[in-house]
């Protein structure tokens, strides 16, 4: 006889970021509850103590969530609303102000009192009849229990401590919690929070493990060793699955390693499609030690360098040395193919307290990027001088990101001639002919993309900044991600726009957003004329899979018809119902296929 | 000098008051020494704390009354009301 679980077979749906399927055990990670509350009264002489005791694991907390957010990588910028958030809650007045003044009147211990005080929230919060915001009481949940841990002394898990293979369930996972993560016992991950270019999702496709994020309320419906079916293909998350649900998942894993072999055995294979154009595949890394994955999985060279990594790292400046090595030993493993290095794209707010601006209520269109290397130069001189000096140990051009038009670009391109003038003064030799582009991602570069295309050597497409901005949704705000759209309309045509403005000057243009990687996407971009795309190496064994089974000419005549489309969702029928027709499943089979929608 | 300003303000972002917008109510709070209150349907709270704030629960087409006293409330409530106009960054 079976016990019926009510919670058999409950099904979450999130955002899928990185792809495989997994069936394994949940591990919750940082919301391990505290089981028990300890109740008792206390003494009058006891109470400044107890709320000094209270007032230090507030503290801790506070400490604990500001080290979360200054660790949060660029890319993860999105998020900090979510910590900025339980930080308030953490010095809400209904929270701490209440706990205090109930060990005064109360005579209680700090944990019954805070344990009170989030009674009441609670109890508030139940009666309001909105939905998300009465759900957002496990946000104060989260708050209250990192600070009754402390109060137990009990110690914040560590990641580090897993000695099983698990599916990490977390609300959301900072680097700082993924740095100590002991990766071998780690099958996927699931979070709450996140987009489809948040850490978790980078870090996956690194470790090549299935993840899902944006499922809002996983670590609400996920208990510790609960058994989970995660598919990083559709972004479903099975909860405690039935005998049925894992057997049929179980098959789509077989068939989905078994496709993933099968392309892997291909991927070295040169990228030309049936009527012999050949597409260069690159990859997009983020550190020098990926290059020798990237090799594997057939990419033909870095067509985006992100050198944000060592800036983070050292929390401050790095030394020209330090930065010089880097590049360096990139350009060195990567030769004979080409790298192409993007300058600094960080906002003062990483970079420590000298170059901290304050307040700035729209991160994303503030101060950052080329704005921020424009204003301070010398780190911008820095880092120039340390890419010139790298390129004459391999094949390099550099490009600027986040250029809005004509006069940006100039000015940039002013410092690093500068630079090449101080170098030549000093006798440091140098690629005199290293070309020097600019990413395509704000939407006023495209328009202007014709006169750019007079003054630069070559455009990058970035889509994932470029979707962000045209379209006006955070793709990593789990409230509005879903119209981050690739295929929508007018990203094809603000895309067409750039390919043909580069094209009349005669000047190469490549992408290397995320969309380069996504199956689906790939036919369209080449039939609108793109014909170099970097991506995620993990990315790359599959594109270059579609590639050679397409062909150009029908790729072409394919985009006159999806031009013609008002929606995304157009787009989205029409080119399934083509690559229905063109792939045979053993490339495009089904459970791949809908994983690009995401 | 110390005032007293009081005026209606239009929640127009689709999301309403949620946890991102509550953040920047709050966010705000910090820049000035004045006291935010909100009140709706009779109903008045701290202005500067996020649990009060989204304890009001305020979607899309409310209208809901600012209280701010103290010195800076000028610049308090035209900041204010520009985060409202503005829909909290949030949306078009």
């Amino acid at each position: 006889m079976t016990l019926q679980n009510p919670d058999e077979n409950r099904e979450l749906r999130g955002i899928a970021v990185s792809p495989g399927i997994i069936i394994g055990k949940a591990h919750l990670v940082d919301r391990s509850r505290v089981k028990i509350i300890y109740r008792y009264l206390i003494k009058k002489e006891q109470i400044d103590d107890e709320i000094k005791r209270l007032e230090a694991a507030v503290a801790a907390m506070e400490n604990r969530l500001s080290e979360l957010k200054n660790r949060m990588p660029e890319q993860a910028r999105g998020h900090s609303y979510i910590l900025d958030s339980h930080m308030m809650i953490l010095k809400d007045s209904m929270l701490t102000d209440s706990s205090i003044e109930k060990i005064k009147k109360e005579k209680i211990n700090a944990e019954w009192a805070l344990k009170k005080s989030f009674d009441e929230i609670t109890r508030i919060f139940s009666e309001i009849d909105d939905d998300y915001i009465s759900r957002r009481i496990s946000d104060v949940e989260y708050v209250v229990e990192g600070v009754l841990r402390n109060l137990s002394g009990e110690k914040q898990q560590n990641l580090n401590e897993i000695n099983e293979r698990v599916i990490i369930v977390a609300h959301d996972l900072s680097p700082s919690d993924t740095s100590e993560l002991n990766i071998g016992k780690v099958m996927g991950f699931i979070t709450d929070g996140g987009g489809k270019t948040s850490h978790t999702g980078i870090l996956a496709q690194a470790l090549n493990i299935p993840a899902v994020v944006g499922l809002e309320s996983a670590t609400r419906m996920v208990h510790e060793g609960d058994l989970l079916i995660v598919d990083g293909n559709t972004g479903k998350v099975t909860i405690n699955p039935d005998d049925e649900t894992i057997i049929l998942y179980q098959e789509r894993q077989l068939k989905d390693e078994e496709y993933k072999s099968s392309i892997a055995k291909t991927c070295h294979l040169p990228s030309v499609t049936i009527d012999g154009h050949h597409i260069p595949v690159r990859a997009n890394i983020e550190f020098m030690e990926e290059v020798a994955a990237v090799r594997e999985y057939g990419a033909e060279g870095i067509g985006l360098y992100r050198t944000e990594f060592l800036y983070l790292r050292s929390k401050g400046m790095p030394p020209e040395e330090e930065l010089f090595e880097d590049y360096k030993q990139v350009a060195e493993l990567v030769f004979p193919d080409l790298v192409t290095i993007r300058t600094l794209d960080l906002g003062g707010d990483k970079l420590g307290p000298p170059f901290k601006t304050t307040g700035e209520i729209n991160p994303a269109l503030g101060l950052r990027a080329i704005r921020f290397c424009l204003r301070e130069k010398e780190i911008f001189k820095c880092q120039l001088r340390a890419i010139l000096r790298a390129s004459i140990y391999g094949k390099m051009q550099v490009m600027f990101p986040m250029i809005s038009g004509v006069q940006e670009f100039l000015d940039a391109k002013a410092i690093f001639d500068e630079v090449k003038k101080e170098l030549d003064e000093k006798g440091i030799d140098y690629d005199r002919d290293m070309k020097v582009g600019i990413m395509i991602e704000v939407p006023s570069a495209v328009t202007m993309a014709d006169v750019l295309a007079r003054h630069v050597d070559f455009f990058s497409i970035g889509t994932n900044d470029l979707i962000q901005y045209a379209l006006a949704s955070d793709r990593i705000n789990e409230h509005v991600a879903h119209m981050f759209q690739p295929l929508h309309p007018a990203i094809l045509r603000m895309i067409r726009h750039v390919v043909l403005a580069a094209g009349e000057a005669g000047i190469p243009v490549a992408l290397c957003g995320e969309m380069a990687g996504d199956p689906r996407c790939i036919p369209v971009l080449l039939g609108l004329g793109l014909s170099d795309l970097s991506m995620s190496a993990q990315s790359i064994p599959m594109a270059k899979a579609i590639i050679r089974g397409m062909s150009i000419k029908e790729a072409r005549l394919d985009f006159q018809k999806v031009i013609s489309l008002g929606t995304a969702a157009e787009v989205h029928r029409y080119i399934d119902q083509r690559i229905k027709a063109v792939f045979p499943e053993t490339i495009f089979p089904e459970n791949n296929l809908r994983n690009a929608s995401a | 000098m110390k005032m007293e300003i009081e005026r209606e303000l239009n929640v127009i972002n689709s999301l309403g008051l949620h946890a991102r917008a509550a953040v920047k109510i709050v966010e705000l709070g910090k820049r000035f020494s004045s006291r935010l209150y909100l009140k709706k349907e009779n109903r008045e709270v701290d202005g500067e704390g996020i649990l009060s704030i989204l304890s009001l629960a305020c979607s899309k087409g409310t209208t809901i009354h600012a209280r701010i006293s103290g010195e800076d409330a000028e610049s308090f409530m035209q900041a204010l009301e520009e985060l409202f106009m503005n829909r909290f960054g949030e949306d078009l």
